[in-house]
């Protein structure tokens, strides 16, 4: 931007004659000062990104370096200091925790997704007008319920069935490993967590799924409807074509809350330090619901490791929400 | 000459009462095969009766369509019901929560919880000792003084995307996107690793503000964008036109013209944020007893209280657990109710 400001060349009293106005396109002062602000403060959401990676790696870099690329493989957590406090040694890795993360929100994300497209496709292609506004107002008033009080609701009200359905699961499906159970464990198991999160993130499924199919260009659901296409046949041939990219998106923006998800993962969950991928056995964790049990207690030491912990978390959120946002942006239309 | 007799209005395709009956029918065989079902095997609930016969039923309607109409009507038909199924699915939760909130938590609600606060009761004491205000006015104080911070910082970002639209419009909204994701607990550990441990060293309400402002930017900074992209371009070139400069344009012309979607912003903000527990856990240290002052001393706030009394496990806390989250719950629907209407009349005339 050019730095000149033009002065406005005051007339010489004495001379009589009147010179032109300048005329320019330069923004005034006040234009520069405002658009020097509003910049500085659209530039935050980039200022706060990068002050979370600086501080956390700060932070955590420590330990990462002590840990090394064991601190992603390895899934002991242990530290031990002698009478003075000073640590003797520790172990940190976070392998464990990071396959609860995974365990508990793919769970999440394979219940939810189907369920959320058949209630977006319910919303756009087959409620009447006033049952969807009813509906989409519900859907989007249960995103905006606290995440405390879908912990405390999955632990108290939902668990016994979801138990009882895990048990069914097990003893038809028992002989598939994932569905196998080391003892017979069924409380408080990832499985139960992944369908407390999978209820946390269908509104934004469904909503970003309502919107991408919304989105469907009106003349080819017409076209298809007069080639004599019955309403699912011009759903198949017309909708989810338009809206699979879409789709994903949204599955990858609620994969990423889940992944991010403390309080009802921690009160549901119990957390169990030890690699499992038997979703229905009681045992598991994740990252986020790892700093929230280590934090009251911990040494400055492992304080660092949790920060450490928190980077990850936070790369791995990031890296699935950019992954989202580009999917609904290339496939969603103009419009997120 | 007879006179050509126009032919009534028909409408062939609507459903007879015959059909009716024979969806009714359908309708009832399903639910007597249903009970037959639950009762035969193992499976037991009012879960089992609803799957069953959902399961029934979708088999028993697409059987009928295929008989009548051939395969694609019993293809659309399956669908019609699996996908209003699937609605149905997504309500459940919704109204489980709500009814059980209502039912367990208003057993826990009398007048005194909006009086007293915890500092003389443990959550374990009977129910009509302590109450909930020091979390209520906690809340509040937590929720304005990130309000304070998000708002100017969430408008600028809008206003930049909107009405700036410099080279950094794509990175920037693509950061917000990124930062609308980011886990409540990163924002509460950046906190608490920037600027709690370096520099404050005490747990306050302060704290816990900054966390929550982290996150309610996103919400306000697209909320706001949306809202300023539907203000008429007409206005901003009329305001040019009027010689205003870009700075008064704004000012006097967008800002006012969008102020009711604005608020609607804020709000919206204020509901995504008043629930948030995890970073108000590691941050605000959760005091029983009213504190008015966010920059000195732990403070209260109703997930922490919630937390708490969860935690402690005795039928009695778990009660004030459930009027903890009554209150929050109502007070979250009150502000989203109200984004809602406003958000209705986004453009202000």
């Amino acid at each position: 931007m050019p730095q000149t400001y033009i002065q406005p060349s005051a007339p010489a009293p004495s001379s009589g004659v009147a010179i032109p106005r300048e005329i320019t396109t330069e923004p005034r002062f006040s234009d520069r000062v405002f658009r020097g602000v509003v910049t500085t403060g659209g530039l935050s959401s980039l200022a706060i990104l990068g002050l979370i990676t600086i501080f956390l790696g700060y932070r955590g870099f420590e330990v990462l370096r002590q840990e090394g690329f064991n601190f992603i493989t390895s899934s002991t957590w242990a530290i031990t200091t002698d009478d003075a406090g000073n640590v003797v040694e520790s172990h940190f890795g976070i392998a464990a925790m990071l396959v609860g993360t995974i365990l508990c929100s793919i769970v999440a994300v394979l219940i939810a997704v189907p369920i959320s497209v058949f209630t977006a496709l319910f919303l756009n292609f087959y409620a009447p007008a006033w049952l969807k506004k009813i509906l989409v107002s519900v859907i989007d008033m249960m995103a905006a319920f606290p995440s405390i009080l879908f912990g405390i609701w999955g632990f108290l009200v939902l668990m016994p069935s979801v138990e009882y359905w895990a048990k069914l699961l097990n003893h038809y499906l028992g002989f598939i490993p994932i569905f196998h159970v080391p003892a017979y464990y069924f409380t408080r198991s990832p499985f139960i967590a992944g369908v407390v999160l999978a209820i946390m993130i269908i509104p934004i499924i469904t909503s970003v799924s309502r919107e991408v199919f919304s989105q469907t260009p009106l003349d080819r659901i017409q076209a298809a409807y007069a080639l004599g296409a019955t309403r699912w046949g011009m759903i198949q041939a017309v909708v989810i074509p338009y809206g699979r990219g879409g789709v994903v998106g949204g599955a990858m923006l609620g994969l990423g809350r889940a992944m991010g998800e403390t309080v009802a993962v921690y009160t549901v969950l119990n957390i169990v330090y030890q690699v499992n991928w038997q979703m229905l056995f009681g045992a598991g964790g994740n990252i986020a619901s790892l700093i929230i049990l280590k934090f009251g207690d911990a040494s400055p030491y492992e304080i660092k490791a949790l920060m450490a912990a928190g980077l990850i978390l936070f790369a791995l959120t990031l890296l699935v929400n950019a992954g989202a946002d580009l999917m609904v942006k290339r496939f969603g239309g103009n419009k997120r | 000459m007879s006179t050509a007799l126009a032919p009534a209005p028909t409408k062939p395709w609507k459903a007879s009462p015959k059909d009716h009956l024979i969806d009714f029918g359908v309708f009832l065989l399903a639910a007597i095969v249903d009970f037959l079902v639950v009762s035969v095997t193992p499976m037991k609930g009012k879960l089992a009766y609803f799957f069953v016969f959902f399961a029934t039923y979708l088999a028993f309607t697409t059987i009928r369509q295929f008989i009548l109409r051939g395969s694609a009507s019993a293809k659309d038909a399956f669908v019609s019901s699996l996908v209003a199924f699937g609605a149905f699915v997504t309500l459940l939760p919704i109204v489980s929560i709500l009814v059980t909130v209502i039912n367990k938590g208003s057993k826990g609600i009398h007048l005194g919880l909006f009086t007293h606060d915890m500092s003389m009761a443990t959550p374990t004491d009977p129910l009509s000792n302590g109450g909930l205000l020091h979390a209520i006015t906690g809340t509040l104080t937590l929720v304005a003084l990130a309000l304070v911070m998000s708002v100017p910082i969430g408008i600028l970002t809008a206003l930049y995307l909107t009405e700036i639209q410099g080279r950094f419009t794509r990175p920037i909204r693509f950061l917000v996107q990124a930062m609308s994701g980011v886990p409540s607990i990163v924002a509460g550990l950046f906190i608490l690793s920037a600027v709690l441990y370096p520099i404050t060293k005490s747990y306050s309400g302060f704290m816990g503000s900054l966390a929550l402002t982290i996150l309610m930017i996103p919400t306000i900074a697209r909320t706001s964008e949306e809202v300023l992209r539907l203000i008429p371009q007409d206005l901003r070139e009329a305001g040019t036109a009027l010689g205003g400069t870009q700075w008064r344009t704004v000012a006097m012309i967008v800002l006012p013209a969008a102020r009711s979607g604005l608020i609607t912003a804020m709000i919206l903000g204020v509901a995504r944020v008043a629930g948030e527990t995890a970073p108000i856990l590691l941050l605000t240290g959760g005091g029983d007893k009213v504190n008015p002052n966010a920059f000195n001393g732990p403070i209260g706030s109703l997930p922490y209280y919630i937390w708490k009394s969860f935690n402690a496990g005795s039928p009695e806390s778990i009660t004030r657990a459930w009027a903890g989250l009554l209150v929050l719950l109502v007070l979250v629907l009150v502000f989203f109710t109200l984004a809602r209407f406003l958000g209705s009349r986004k453009v202000a005339k």
